[in-house]
C-alpha cells in the first residue's frame, strides 16, 4: 500500500519511474480532500503550487538530477514562511499574511526537490499541547476523533498518522514534536538546539525553538534531517559544524544484538508520580525489547526535572512577550478597524489578533520581565535552567542515551484540559527539560494502550541523546523498528480510504 | 506573589493589549494559577549559580558590513495594512 510506504520505498519508485511525483502528489491530495474536512490537519492548501512543484520534480528525475526526497510530498507546519504561501502560525493576527520569503527549512526542501503539499494546523504561535488554541479550530487525533493529536505540531502529527502526507515538519519549543508523536503514534525528532536554522520560522521562544522531522520511522526522520540540518548564517544561533549523513549507521542495525554495549539511562523521575499506569507498562515492555537488542540498563537521576515546568513558564513567556511585540498592526498582520490614536491602534489590534492563551503568555512574560520582578523570576529561572542542564551532563557520564515516556498519558479528550492551563502545561513534564538543556530528543511508537471504548491509543518511547548525537539516536530507534512493527501501524478505519 | 485586578491592567498596558473588566477578572484567575506553579522555583537555593541564557556557550558572530540583500520594499509593503508613497501609515502622533 503506497500510503504506508517508507520515504526510501517512495524514492525508489520515483527513481525507477514506477510512479511519477504528480501521481503520488495527487494521490495524497485526494486523501486530504476526503479526510481533511474531518481531521482539520491542513489549514492552507494550494493545489496549483503543489502540482507545479511535483511537475518540476518529475522533470528533475527525468533529467537524472535528483536526491532521496525529490518528488516526495511533505506537509509543512504553518510556522514556516513559504514564499507566496499564506503563513498564519494558526493566528488571526496572521490570517491574511502571505510570506514574502522562504524559511531556511523550506528552501532546503525546495532545493532537495520535495513537494510542499500544504501548511498544517498548530496551536496559535505554537503555544499549546493539544492544538486547541488554533484560530482555525482543533485537529482530530486519527486514532480516536474525540481526542486531541497533541501539540503544538498537531496538524503535522495528524497528517502523518492519517497518512495524509509522506512525512511532515514540526517545531519543538517544549515538546511540540515529541508529545504529538507519542499521542499519534509516529516517529518525531527534535534536534540539538542550533542544528536546524530558525530563519523564517516564526519565533516563539528563541532560545528553545527548534525544527525537526515528523515521519513514520527513524529511517524516514534520518532522510528528512539530512535535508533540514546545516549551517545558515542568517540564524545567529545556527551551529557551524560539518554536515553529517544521519542514515550512515542504519544499515548496521540488524542481526543479533546490534545495540551490544549501548548504555540506556532510565531517570527515576520519569517513572514516578504523574505517569499513567498504561503508559508505564508499554514503556517497560519497550525497554525489555532493548535489552534483547543488547543494550544494558543504567539507573540515573535527573533531580531537577520537576522544576523544568516552572522554569519554562517563566523563560518561554518572557521570550515570547518580546518576540510577539512585533505584531503591532503597522507593517503586516491584523489591524483593528477602529481606533482614535496610535496607542489604541496597538492595543485593539493586539487584543483582537491574539487568542486567549497567547495573551496569557504575553502577560506572564511581561510581568516576569517588569521592573522589580526580574531577579525573582527571570534570573532565578535562568539559574535553575543551568541546574537542569547540569543534571543531563552528569547523567551522560553513565549512559549513552536516556529513555522514558514522551508524554505522561495517552491522547486526552478534546476540551478536557482547556479550562485549566496548568493541567495542560503538565503534559510536557518529560519533554521540557530537553529544550532547556538544548539536547536532542525523539519519540518512537512503542505500542498501544486501550481507551475506555476499546480503541487503541498510541504510546511513544522518548529517546534523549547527548549534544549532536542524532545519528546514534536514529540508529537506536531504527534497531527497535527492525524488530517491532508499531511504527507501521495506522488507524484501521483510515486504511482503505 | 498575589496579583490583583489593577496589576492585570498595568501588565496589559505594558504589553499593549486592551482588556475589558470581564477579561481582566478571567485573566487574573488563570494567571494566579500559573504564578502558583512558577512559585515552586523559590524553594531552590541558587546562590552562586551563573544564569544560563542559552544552551550553547557561543558568542555572537559578526559579518562584514556590506549589502547582502536587495531592496524589496514593494513586496514587503504589499502585505501592510496601510501604506502611501512607500511609507507605512499610522494615526497622527505629532500635532
Amino acid at each position: 500500500m503506497m500510503i504506508n510506504s517508507s520515504l526510501k520505498q517512495l524514492g525508489q519508485q520515483l527513481a525507477s519511474k514506477q510512479i511519477s511525483s504528480v501521481e503520488l502528489t495527487q494521490a495524497y491530495l485526494q486523501r486530504v480532500t476526503q479526510l481533511n474536512p474531518t481531521i482539520n490537519a491542513f489549514i492552507t492548501l494550494d493545489e496549483e503550487k503543489t502540482i507545479t512543484q511535483a511537475k518540476a520534480a518529475d522533470a528533475r528525475i527525468a533529467a537524472g538530477d535528483f536526491g532521496p526526497l525529490t518528488g516526495i510530498p511533505l506537509a509543512q507546519k504553518d510556522i514556516f514562511c513559504a514564499k507566496g504561501w499564506r503563513t498564519t502560525c494558526s493566528s488571526k493576527m496572521l490570517e491574511t499574511f502571505i510570506a514574502p520569503y522562504d524559511a531556511h527549512v523550506i528552501s532546503q526542501f525546495d532545493a532537495a526537490g520535495a513537494v510542499n503539499l500544504g501548511k498544517t494546523n498548530m496551536d496559535e504561535f505554537a503555544m499549546g499541547s493539544s492544538n486547541e488554541t488554533s484560530y482555525f479550530g482543533g485537529v482530530k487525533n486519527p486514532w480516536d476523533f474525540d481526542r486531541v493529536p497533541g501539540g503544538s505540531s498537531g496538524g503535522s502529527a495528524a497528517a502523518v498518522a492519517a497518512r495524509l502526507c509522506a512525512a511532515a515538519t514540526g517545531t519543538d519549543t517544549g515538546g511540540s514534536i515529541r508529545q504529538p508523536a507519542s499521542l499519534c503514534g509516529f516517529t518525531g525528532l527534535k534536534p540539538t538546539y542550533g542544528l536546524v536554522s530558525r530563519y523564517g520560522m516564526i519565533a516563539f521562544a528563541s532560545s528553545l525553538d527548534q525544527a525537526g522531522p515528523m515521519a513514520k520511522s527513524a529511517e524516514d526522520c534520518a532522510l528528512m534531517l539530512n535535508v533540514m540540518a546545516g549551517f545558515d548564517e542568517r540564524d545567529s544561533t545556527s551551529v557551524n559544524r560539518e554536515k553529517e549523513d544521519y542514515t550512515r549507521g542504519l544499515a548496521h542495525m540488524h542481526g543479533e544484538q546490534p545495540l551490544k554495549g549501548l548504555r540506556i539511562g532510565l531517570p527515576k523521575e520519569y517513572f514516578a508520580e504523574g505517569l499513567s499506569a498504561d503508559v508505564a507498562k508499554v514503556i517497560e515492555t519497550a525497554i525489555a525489547e532493548y535489552k534483547k537488542l543488547g543494550a544494558e540498563i543504567v539507573d540515573i537521576s535527573l533531580p531537577n526535572n520537576n522544576l523544568s515546568i516552572p522554569v519554562y513558564y517563566v523563560l518561554a513567556p518572557a521570550e515570547a512577550s518580546s518576540n510577539l511585540s512585533r505584531y503591532d498592526g503597522v507593517r503586516y498582520g491584523h489591524r483593528a478597524a477602529e481606533y482614535n490614536d496610535l496607542q489604541e491602534m496597538y492595543m485593539k489590534s493586539r487584543a483582537e489578533g491574539f487568542g486567549a492563551e497567547v495573551k496569557r503568555r504575553i502577560l506572564i512574560g511581561t510581568y516576569v520581565l517588569s521592573a522589580g520582578y526580574y531577579d525573582a523570576y527571570y534570573l532565578k529561572a535562568q539559574q535553575i535552567r543551568r541546574l537542569i542542564a547540569q543534571d543531563f551532563v552528569e547523567a551522560f557520564k553513565h549512559c549513552d542515551v536516556i529513555m522514558g515516556p514522551a508524554a505522561p498519558s495517552t491522547a486526552f479528550k478534546a476540551g478536557e484540559k482547556t479550562s485549566d492551563p496548568v493541567a495542560m502545561y503538565l503534559e510536557d513534564l518529560y519533554t521540557i527539560a530537553v529544550n532547556l538543556a538544548g539536547l536532542p530528543g525523539m519519540s518512537i511508537p512503542a505500542g498501544f494502550a486501550q481507551n475506555g471504548d476499546g480503541k487503541p491509543l498510541p504510546v511513544g518511547l522518548q529517546i534523549i541523546g547527548n549534544y549532536f548525537d542524532e545519528a546514534r539516536m536514529l540508529d537506536v530507534g531504527h534497531a527497535y523498528q527492525q524488530v517491532t512493527d508499531w511504527h507501521t501501524q495506522m488507524p484501521v478505519a483510515l486504511e482503505n480510504i | 506573589m498575589a496579583l490583583n485586578l489593577e496589576d492585570i491592567k498595568r501588565i496589559a498596558h505594558l504589553a499593549r493589549i486592551e482588556v475589558s473588566d470581564t477579561e481582566a477578572q478571567e485573566t487574573l484567575n488563570k494567571l494566579s494559577g500559573i504564578l502558583g506553579l512558577i512559585e515552586q522555583m523559590q524553594a531552590v537555593d541558587t546562590a552562586g549559580i551563573a544564569p544560563m541564557s542559552h544552551s550553547q556557550d557561543v558568542t555572537q558572530r559578526l559579518r562584514e558590513d556590506v549589502v547582502t540583500q536587495t531592496n524589496q520594499r514593494e513586496l514587503f509593503q504589499s502585505i501592510a495594512p496601510a501604506t502611501q508613497d512607500g511609507l507605512y501609515l499610522v494615526p497622527k502622533v505629532i500635532e
